[in-house]
């Protein structure tokens, strides 16, 4: 990427640089339609959250971009999810999953974390790369535990099992996992959902620090939520993205009576 | 609500009651019914055997005076054929279970695998036995040795290990596989350090199931051609000299406890079914004490995994 001039900042900052842009994309879970020509611009280290409601398509869109419905027979998708800044249809045939992964990882509505040490879970990802000096696993695995918040809790007891979290921590402990590796990208599929407010208050500050340095794409189905954490929303119904815009303006004066009726809550 | 009609769902309540409790009894007695069978011909055994029962009886080779008789050779032979069968069907079996379960497309072929594998856990030991006597003893020359029978039950217990392997891994919730995959991990990687870790305890179940059955076939064995008179016992598998390690006692003649056990009970003499109830409560020991392991190794490895 080219370095930007340092210019006076403008009173109203232009659109930062796509990170992923998503172009006609359709999914099919067997016979059934779950996306249909799905357009969507992800911008470089913000927030962008999906909103909609239950069972219109946030999850698999937001699966699409780790290539999670590889994993299972029968799915099958047109269009295209362009990655940024080199270029590459995340979607192609050619594209290893796996290479796809190793860029955009992923913290699921449920908390996740593996049968084991705190710190093999941090680990993980590092270790999946082949990572195996000591000296660099800790420091990382630290860095990635201070990013999530989590480092001053755990870090007495990175032996312990990770299940021996609580249900706040546990999630925290999974966005550690997936920053370790420093992705270019997140996706978080309704992270809050299963947690208490306190917990959910915390992550959502969290997010609001990531975006520093990772793009954030996330679901959620709480509205507020969205609100707080994001920069650009989506709001999408029955697989298609019905209006796109930034998220003070698409709250404040949504566009279509379809998108209002669903925030102020008549619908959905 | 109604004073009558809280009367009527009053008995409505009482009949269904009533009936939960019927059912109770009636699996109760049936419970009772089997378990009572199995105690009364454990103690009728163990009544025949225990006089028997003693470190002589377990030194000891077969003898024609069963005053002397033991089951030397036949409890190191079936240990023998237990390693070989292990070393065989295990590698095999888990490799088979994780291969259909995880990497196997759905396709017809797998299908038609998938649906042999479990009517093969069905089929009757003796016609392994049978099988085994042309492929292993006729087609492969291995004679009647302790490599044959191991092979033999090996091929046995393998549908029951697949079976079980694969029982074991859809275990395995799919939040964490799909965890590992998110963290860039291959298919590999993630079933050597997730699934199969997931899955041990139910694999190790279904292996030590699989070689307790083993180790109380008798059919096989024979069809085979189990020696009933061995007086003594395969070469030692360490040897003083270079390289130290013998592969003979894999070529040897071999009986196994169940075969002893067989040859006993259809002597004419008398006291050789005191033998024969001793040496089944040796057999069953063993196979007890397998169970045993299994439950233990489970219990240790659940508490490792949760989810
Ligand atoms: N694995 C699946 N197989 C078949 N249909 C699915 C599967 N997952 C989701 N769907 C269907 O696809 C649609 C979109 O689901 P999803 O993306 O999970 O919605 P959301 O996350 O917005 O609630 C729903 O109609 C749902 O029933
Ligand atoms: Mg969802």
């Amino acid at each position: 990427m080219v370095d930007r001039l340092p210019v006076a900042k403008p009173a109203r900052p232009a659109a930062p640089a796509l990170k992923a842009s998503v172009t006609g994309l359709s999914f099919h879970y067997g016979a059934h339609k779950a996306l249909d020509g799905v357009e969507l611009p992800v911008y470089d280290r913000c927030v962008t959250a999906l909103i909609g409601p239950s069972g219109c398509g946030k999850t698999t869109l937001l699966r699409c971009f780790n290539r999670m419905h590889d994993l299972y027979p029968g799915n099958h998708c047109q269009g295209e999810l362009t990655l940024y800044p080199d270029n590459v249809n995340l979607l192609g045939r050619q594209v290893d999953p796996i290479a796809v992964r190793m860029r955009i990882a992923m913290v699921f509505q449920k908390p996740n974390p593996f049968p084991r040490s705190i710190y093999e879970n941090v680990a993980y990802g590092l270790r999946v790369r082949g990572e195996r000096s000591r000296v660099v696993l800790d420091e990382k695995v630290e860095q990635a535990l201070r990013s999530a918040a989590l480092w001053d809790e755990v870090k007495d007891r990175l032996d312990d099992p990770g299940a021996s979290l609580s249900g706040g921590q546990q999630q925290r402990l999974c966005i550690a996992r997936a920053l370790a590796t420093e992705p270019e990208m997140i996706l978080f599929d309704e992270p809050t959902a299963a947690l208490d407010p306190m917990a959910t208050s915390n992550i959502e500050q969290l997010m609001t620090e990531l975006k520093q340095r990772v793009t954030v794409l996330i679901v959620t189905h709480n509205m507020q939520q969205a609100a707080r954490v994001s920069d650009y929303t989506a709001y999408m119904y029955m697989g298609r993205i019905i209006e796109f815009g930034e998220t003070d303006e698409l709250f404040i004066r949504p566009r279509l009576k379809q998108t209002e009726d669903y925030i102020t809550g008549r619908f959905g | 609500m109604s004073a009558d009609r809280a009367a009527y769902y009053r008995v409505a309540i009482r009949r269904r009651r009533h009936l939960d409790v019927a059912f109770a009894v009636v699996g109760l007695g049936c419970l009772m019914l089997g378990v009572l069978t199995l105690t009364v011909l454990f103690v009728e055994m163990a009544v025949q055997g225990l006089p028997r029962l003693g470190i002589d009886f377990l030194m000891a080779f077969p003898s024609r005076h069963p005053g002397e008789a033991g089951v030397l050779a036949a409890w190191v032979g079936s240990l023998a054929i237990m390693a070989v069968t292990a070393l065989a069907a295990v590698p095999m079996g888990v490799a088979a279970g994780i291969y259909l379960e995880e990497y196997a497309p759905r396709n017809l072929l797998t299908t038609i695998i998938e649906i042999n594998v479990t009517n093969l856990a069905g089929v009757p030991s003796i016609i392994y036995g049978l099988t085994a006597l042309g492929l292993f003893v006729y087609l492969f020359g291995l004679g009647h040795s302790v490599l044959t029978a191991g092979l033999t039950l090996a091929l046995l217990i393998l549908p029951i290990i697949i079976v079980a392997t694969r029982e074991a891994l859809r275990t395995v919730p799919d939040s964490q596989r799909e965890a590992a995959y998110a963290c860039g991990a291959s298919t590999w990687q993630a079933i050597r350090d997730h699934v199969v870790p997931g899955a041990a305890p139910g694999i190790l179940t279904g292996i030590i199931i699989g070689l307790a059955r083993a180790i109380g076939e008798t059919a096989p064995l024979i069809a085979i051609g189990a020696v009933t008179f061995v007086a003594f016992l395969p070469p030692s598998p360490v040897s003083p000299d270079f390289p130290f390690i013998s592969l003979d006692w894999l070529m040897a003649p071999f009986t196994a406890l169940p075969v002893q056990m067989f040859n006993w009970t259809v002597r004419p003499e008398e006291a050789f079914r005191a033998n024969a109830a001793a040496a089944a409560f040796v057999l069953v020991l063993m196979t007890l004490g397998m169970n045993g392991l299994a439950i233990w190794l489970r219990y240790r490895l659940r508490r490792q995994t949760r989810w």
